[in-house]
């Protein structure tokens, strides 16, 4: 299969901090797939053009309610629908890596690629007047003069809790792939078949299981500090009554 | 969707821009080959209705000095075939203007029954496979995402269609009329039926759209396995992209009046204006309505990213 | 376009790669500042970095928009003349006016009355710098943000057991089995808490979340416990008699390590009643801090010996009675006491969690801990030359935050979570809790506040330190009546534990003047007239208040800050600060350092950017000011300058003549070779950047754990100056400290005593053992008028942080809401999204209404700090901060009335004068028709001032760095 470099979102430990939003943000805004324009950016209600963004859900009703931190981004599909739609070929998919980029100087502005995408991963820049997206910061992953471990994408490097794990997926000996496969990861909306390449992999939880016989211990220590009450030597036994 | 005033003159223009060119030719074949002015200057006005609607979408690109390269993906892309049909019939209208302006009439071919074919039906016919492909085209770009079921459906190019030739027949009705030509009642009884074939089409359309289901839910959208999800934060308090061009202004009341005012103004009234001879208020009336409808067409599409885009504030 | 490989970004323009320290929050990662053609291009955590090995935060990713925010300050400024308080009508000055200004104003304070002179700084990472700035100044009126913070959580674990979370000790992750997270929405070790946490989870760890809300980390805990704000110690203590009631806990540890095992004299009618027995026959040794001659009964004796004697064991349990008749018993049999009423029922009743969880989850914990121990293959000696071949650990590992501290009975809440710390065996042992160098401190810590009004003298230093360690009624702040000397009131009799100072009382007293008015009070990096100060609109008030001669009541208030707060429209003098790239800082071992687990780690920043405008760092006001009013320390003998800048400082300076101990730790001596002590060495900076800018001492892993007893490490410490004793740090089950306060409150005390009207408070919160009470301001009203709970949390992405005037941040959390849980709304007949009015005791705020199932019901919470007020922090006007932010600090008092006496006391918890900040009860009502969707109070908008840096605030930003 040919090479498809994506992310794996690990649900699991994502605390919704935020790290990968603004790390990509700075990365991406100098960089090949710059600027990324903010208008109001200190006014009143303030939008900005964000690759990646973290929302959080909810589910469940108190006090069973879990709290869902999602982090999205391009999810560079292995079959995208923005990019056969694009009617100028700005929108298209790296043949030896499989991103899915835009070449601004094709780009009309038509926002086609946007309806065409079901994740909303697609972000129009109103001031350049072109669509913007996601890259994996391919300006970074193949800049041969970054070191090597440091060769990722901007919010893989900044991820605090490590729940971004980048690589081919469908290279079966890499991280992602072996992280898909034995954590249940997951695409989102398969039901389109998109085929996406980002894959996310869901909370797992830890429960521990008591025994009664745990907590009657051997090693009890409340046996240290008292001994059980002895009768007095004189009180009756059964040696009072009976001769067998 | 956020409905876009340029897309909104774009296709209600060269839709009826295509009716009107659709009617021209069939007005020459209903005469019988005829040629000569009232065709001439029908075809200008039909051009004139295409033109502006470029305008119009030049105004939708961001960059529409790249615009040419929107001609090179037809492969793969409808909104890149639209874009190469509208110069191309705009060159047909124009070759058909022509030669009805200088009156160059020279049979083609003859059959065998004794009917001839001329240049100016020859290019008339093409004029009429053009303006139906355009239709198409135009119809197939919205009908094609997937992602918004209101508008992934057959019915769509349908509704383009019958709206455009309706438009453009009320158009010829209201030229013929101002003419005085002989085609002025086969015109207006032809936008009468086709401005009641488009009301039925559209009405069913919207019928079916308040029945269709969505096809993605909470639950794959973000793979959780739970049956009350609900959004918290879109991960920004202000606006983004998807906010903005995926929603509509004024939310579900103002479809809900705008799809009352198109159905009575797009069509019930033209519909009695055209039984009463008025064909121009017809036009005139019938216009604005399909501007409300292309609105409500827009704004009542609702994008399956919608699902992650719902907590506000 | 290009293709996005033809050409390397460090190709575009004239790059630069340069290593520093982060300053966007506490947690101080390590950072690569890439400069293109001189403009910050991109920051990345240093992978060479030991805190955060590469990794960073929302907030850290955001620097370059904290670097070119339009709410900078670029020029000092001075209030206009004529110009009222809070107009900020200002006018730009030189540094030397605002330098003169200072030196003569301050110059005669100290001839003078020092104590006039008051200095507050927010969180800001140069407190042993301010500290002794003060202190040599003369005034005792100082403190930093720790008081209205989190100081329960440092005192009530150091006065427990020698240390505390973040800079100070934490969780071990790395070997935990059990990890529970209390009252934590965020934490100041950000970064490698975050880390952790995702390997403990994927190592199978369990993690479990007891917070009245369900947010950040608590989203993903394998169990969440909602439980109601200000009951975390009735649920501690219910935990720690489950753990008694089954045996559950380390006898082992405790009986070794601990005084549970210590008699108490029992006898009501004596001096001493409450206090250890003491055998008497030990030597005093003058390098010891307690003289090791306390007693316990011999289980196979049964007789009481010195605790410890070698052969000898003993009891946890019991009462006994000494050859002279007193009678006696085991500090732990009183615990055992204290917690017998307190059971799982009781508690679930004040929690809201219900019983068979409390159970559940002391037996996970005491199971846990029992089971799965861990044995590491070390050997080392304990204090009593016990040799021992291994190290042993209870994989249980907790952490706290303000949740639990931030309460009026948030001291004994945090003394009950570490006694349950210290019940399961977890202090400084591997998978439990683990103590940063250089702690464990002796309990109490050596320094102590002044003792009196002869410890402030015109003209002269201070004797002793402005905030300290009182360790009995005889180190308290007050004079012979028993009253503050203070301007805070701080280690008064109202709130004698008050370590970190009582910040948010300074300008209420100062206003009313009571203990005393000042002169000039000096902010720094502190917004007291918003979101750091309790009861805002009222403190707003008096910083324009004027006495009848029309004079303001705080005569002259300066503010040094980077950015346009609030606080700076009511400054006198504006000094502005640089950005955490245009500045040297250190990371102290004095101060906040950055050790590990492992050793000592201390860092510091140096500048990447030139400071925009004339912007100065604080400390070179610092210094510059020390050196104009010729302050000891700061100046030679003959008063001449004695630092060039805060470099030299830095390098140059010794606690005391030779001492070899600076600020910072690494590359000490001549050339480098010595560490910790050592002259001074004049490469010292160059040195740490040559090291990624931290300098880490990795000790031996015998001198890793155990270091409350551990004699290595001990000595080690001792040899390298980092204690004066080498005495085992024994953890307090029972605090003899407090009983010596009770006993001052009972009269008994040989030395100072409460006045007569605070004699009860001290009696009743100084009790020896933890207790659960109700938070004080829930007895100022009837609890039904005001039913909910009101608390905040800070967001990940602005935890610790300035930046609503950061772009990108901003678009995260652009404005606040009030989560509640739907039933608010239900009962109050509003829906969700509804515009509302949040009613106190003290106040009211109108907000939008959110609602919410990952919130305990009778809670109400918000983000903290978001709201803003309008204009302020280079926003616009109508900016979403101040027209839909709310500040909840508008319905908090920072005074409760008729507490002691018909007098008011501070808003505060009676033992550390803990800000009790989610004390606060409110009831919440939809507005009415009509209403304006408008966040209330509003203020009128602040103007922007002369040279902010306004040049990009367009209605566009699309930053990208360098030339184009």
């Amino acid at each position: 299969m040919s090479k498809q470099l994506a992310l794996v979102i690990d649900l699991n430990v994502c605390v919704g901090c935020h790290a990968c939003v603004t790390s990509c943000k700075e990365w991406n805004t100098s960089g090949w797939a710059g600027p990324l324009t903010d208008e109001n950016p200190y006014g009143k209600d303030p939008t900005g053009v964000f690759f990646n963004r973290v929302q959080t859900y909810e589910c469940g009703t108190f006090p069973d309610t879990e709290t869902i931190h999602f982090p999205k981004s391009c999810l560079h599909c292995e079959e995208p629908p923005c990019v056969p739609v694009c009617p100028t070929g700005a929108s298209y998919k790296r043949e030896e890596d499989g991103i899915v980029l835009v070449d601004y100087d094709k780009c009309i502005g038509c926002k086609y690629c946007s309806w065409s995408c079901p994740y909303g991963a697609r972000k129009f820049d109103p001031v350049q007047g072109v669509m913007k997206k996601c890259t994996l910061c391919v300006d970074r992953i193949t800049d041969m003069t970054i070191e090597e471990d440091r060769r990722k994408p901007a919010c893989v490097l900044a991820c605090p809790a490590s729940a971004r794990i980048f690589g081919d997926i469908n290279d079966p000996q890499s991280e992602a792939a072996r992280a898909i496969r034995e954590n249940g990861g997951f695409q989102l909306m398969p039901e389109w078949g998109t085929k996406p390449a980002n894959h996310y992999l869901p909370r797992r939880k830890i429960t521990t299981i008591l025994h009664a016989d745990e907590l009657v211990r051997v090693d009890n220590p409340l046996k240290a500090e008292s001994e059980k009450p002895r009768p007095a030597f004189n009180t009756p036994t059964i040696d009072g009554v009976s001769s067998w | 969707m956020k409905p876009a005033f340029s897309v909104i003159f774009l296709t209600t223009l060269i839709g009826a821009g295509q009716g009107l060119l659709i009617a021209l030719v069939l007005g020459q074949f209903y005469l019988g080959s005829e040629s000569g002015g009232f065709f001439a200057l029908g075809g200008v006005l039909a051009l004139v209705m295409l033109g502006l609607g470029l305008v119009a979408s030049v105004f939708h690109l961001a960059n529409p000095q790249r615009g040419w390269r929107a001609a090179t993906r037809w492969r793969t892309s409808w909104l890149s075939r639209e874009v190469l049909m509208i110069p191309a019939l705009c060159a047909l209208a124009f070759l058909y203007t022509l030669i009805h302006a200088i009156g160059w009439a020279p049979v083609l071919m003859t059959f065998g029954n004794g009917k001839t074919l001329d240049l100016p039906m020859a290019l008339g016919l093409l004029v009429v496979l053009g303006s139906v492909a355009l239709f198409v085209c135009t119809g197939m770009i919205y009908a094609c995402v997937r992602f918004i079921r209101q508008w992934a459906s057959s019915w769509t190019v349908v509704n383009y269609l019958l709206m455009g030739l309706a438009s453009g027949f009320t158009l010829a009705a209201a030229y013929a009329q101002i003419q005085a030509n002989a085609l002025s009642g086969f015109m207006s009884g032809a936008a009468l039926v086709l401005t009641v074939a488009a009301l039925a089409a559209r009405t069913f359309q919207l019928w079916l759209n308040a029945r269709t289901k969505p096809q993605s839910t909470m639950k794959s959208a973000i793979g959780l396995h739970h049956t009350q999800i609900r959004q918290v934060t879109q991960g920004f308090m202000g606006q983004s992209f998807n906010t903005i061009e995926f929603a509509a202004p004024g939310g579900a009341e103002t479809v809900r009046g705008l799809t009352v005012f198109f159905l009575l103004v797009a069509f019930v009234i033209p519909a009695a204006l055209l039984l009463a001879g008025l064909p121009v208020l017809a036009f005139v009336c019938q216009y604005v309505g399909l501007l409300a409808e292309r609105w409500v067409f827009f704004a009542a599409g609702s994008h399956v990213q919608n699902l992650y885009y719902q907590a506000k504030g | 376009m290009r293709d996005p490989a033809s050409i390397p970004d460090s190709e575009l323009g004239r790059s630069e790669v340069k290593t520093t320290t982060c300053y966007m929050c506490a947690c101080r990662c390590g950072i690569r500042v890439h400069l293109r053609d001189g403009e910050v291009r991109y920051i990345e955590g240093n992978p060479d970095h030991p805190l955060n090995k590469g990794i960073m935060c929302a907030k850290g990713a955001s620097g370059i928009m904290k670097q070119y925010s339009p709410a900078r300050l670029t020029r000092p400024l001075k209030r206009k003349d004529g110009a009222e308080r809070g107009e900020s009508a200002f006018e730009p000055i030189s540094w030397e006016e605002a330098f003169s200004t200072l030196a003569e104003r301050l110059g005669h304070l100290r001839a003078t009355d020092p104590k006039k002179f008051a200095l507050f700084t927010g969180r800001d990472q140069m407190q042993a710098l301010t500290g002794l700035f003060a202190a040599k100044f003369g005034t005792p009126n100082y403190a930093a943000h720790g008081g209205f913070c989190s100081v329960n959580m440092a005192a009530g674990m150091i006065y427990t057991f020698g240390g505390s979370f973040w800079e100070f000790g934490g969780p071990d992750l790395e070997r935990a089995k059990l990890f529970i997270m209390i009252g934590t929405a965020e934490d100041h070790h950000s970064n490698p808490l975050k880390r952790e946490l995702a390997a403990f989870k994927r190592g199978g760890g369990r993690f479990i979340a007891i917070n009245p809300v369900r947010t950040g980390y608590a989203a993903i805990a394998d169990e969440w416990v909602p439980i109601r704000p200000g009951t975390d110690g009735a649920l501690l203590l219910a935990l720690v008699r489950e753990l008694i009631e089954l045996g559950l806990y380390d006898r082992d540890f405790l009986v070794q390590y601990t005084n549970a095992a210590e008699l108490v004299n029992q006898d009501a009618a004596s001096d001493e009643h409450g206090l250890f027995v003491r055998e008497g026959s030990v030597p005093v040794r003058p390098d010891t801090f307690e003289t090791p001659d306390k007693m316990w009964w011999d289980r196979a004796g049964d007789k009481p010996v010195i605790a410890r004697t070698k052969g000898t064991e003993g009891r946890l349990m019991g009462s006994f009675t000494l050859a002279d008749g007193t009678p006696v018993k085991p500090s732990f049999q009183l615990l055992k006491e204290r917690v017998k009423d307190y059971t799982p029922e009781w508690a679930e009743g004040i929690t809201g969690i219900p019983a068979a969880t409390i159970r559940r989850l002391a037996h996970e914990m005491g199971v846990t801990a029992r089971d799965q121990t861990i044995e590491l293959p070390i050997a080392w000696t304990d204090c009593w030359g016990n040799e021992h071949d291994k190290i042993t650990g209870n994989p249980v590992a907790f952490h706290a935050m303000r949740g639990l501290a931030a309460h009026s009975n948030g001291f004994h809440t945090t003394r009950a979570l570490a006694i349950l710390m210290t019940l399961l065996g977890t202090i400084d042992r591997p998978g439990g809790f683990r103590h940063r160098a250089p702690f464990p401190r002796p309990i109490p810590p050596c320094p102590k506040p002044p003792k009196g009004p002869q410890a402030i003298k015109a003209g002269e230093a201070l004797v002793g330190t402005p905030l300290g360690w009182p360790a009995d009624p005889d180190d308290l702040s007050v004079d012979a009546e028993g009253e503050p000397i203070r301007l805070d009131k701080g280690f008064s009799w109202e709130y004698p534990l008050s370590v970190h100072g009582m910040m948010h009382n300074a300008i209420t007293n100062a206003w009313k003047g009571d203990p005393y008015p000042i002169d000039t009070l000096l902010l720094f990096m502190a917004n007291m007239a918003w979101n750091s100060t309790m009861n805002t609109s009222e403190v707003r008030k008096m910083l324009t208040d004027k006495d009848e001669s029309g004079a303001y009541k705080i005569p002259f208030l300066v503010v040094c800050d980077a950015f346009q707060s609030e606080t700076v429209a009511f400054a006198d003098l504006v000094l502005p600060d640089t950005s955490y790239l245009e500045r040297h800082d250190v990371m102290s071992i004095l101060d906040r350092h950055i050790s590990e687990f492992d050793g000592p780690v201390d860092s510091v920043r140096v500048p990447i950017l030139p400071p925009l405008g004339e912007s100065k760092p604080f400390q070179e006001v610092i210094i510059e000011l020390a050196t104009r009013l010729k302050l000891p320390a700061f100046t030679n003998k003959d008063g001449s300058r004695k630092f060039r800048d805060y470099p030299d400082f830095i390098v140059n300076f010794e606690t005391e003549p030779g001492s070899g101990i600076g600020f910072l730790s690494g590359w000490r001596g001549t050339a480098g070779e010595k560490f910790l002590v050592g002259e001074p060495n004049p490469n010292q900076w160059e040195m740490y950047a040559r090291n990624n800018n931290h300098y880490h001492h990795e000790l031996p892993p015998s001198f890793q754990y155990m270091r409350n007893w551990n004699k290595g490490y001990l000595d080690w410490a001792y040899r390298h100056r980092m204690v004066r004793f080498t005495d085992p740090i024994m953890p307090h089950i029972y605090s003899e400290v407090l009983q010596k306060f009770r006993l001052a409150g009972e009269g008994k005390w040989k030395g100072k005593l409460p006045p007569e009207r605070l004699r009860e408070r001290v009696k009743t919160f100084f009790d020896p053992l933890p207790f659960y009470y109700t938070p004080l301001e829930w007895r100022c009203s009837d609890g039904h008028s005001f039913p909910l709970s009101a608390l905040t949390q800070r967001p990940m992405a602005m935890y610790h942080s300035w930046d609503s005037q950061n772009a990108w941040l901003r678009q995260i959390h652009t404005n606040n809401v009030l989560f509640m849980h739907p039933k608010v709304g239900a009962v109050s007949n509003f829906d969700d999204g509804a515009w509302v009015w949040v009613e106190s005791p003290w106040g009211k705020i109108k907000c939008q209404a959110k609602f919410t199932e990952a919130v305990e019901p009778g809670t109400v919470w918000t983000w903290n700090a978001i709201g803003k007020a309008s204009g302020a922090w280079g926003l616009d006007a109508d900016a979403n901060e101040s027209k839909k932010g709310f500040l909840l600090n508008h319905l908090i008092s920072e005074e409760l009335p008729n507490m002691v006496g018909g007098a008011s006391v501070s808003n505060s918890d009676p033992v550390t004068g803990q800000a009790a900040w989610y004390d606060l009860k409110v009831r919440v009502t939809a507005c009415k028709p009509g209403e304006a969707e408008e966040s209330w109070p509003q203020f009128a908008p602040m103007p922007t001032l002369p040279g902010q840096a306004i040049g990009f605030k367009a209605k566009v930003r699309a930053y990208l760095a360098g030339r184009r």
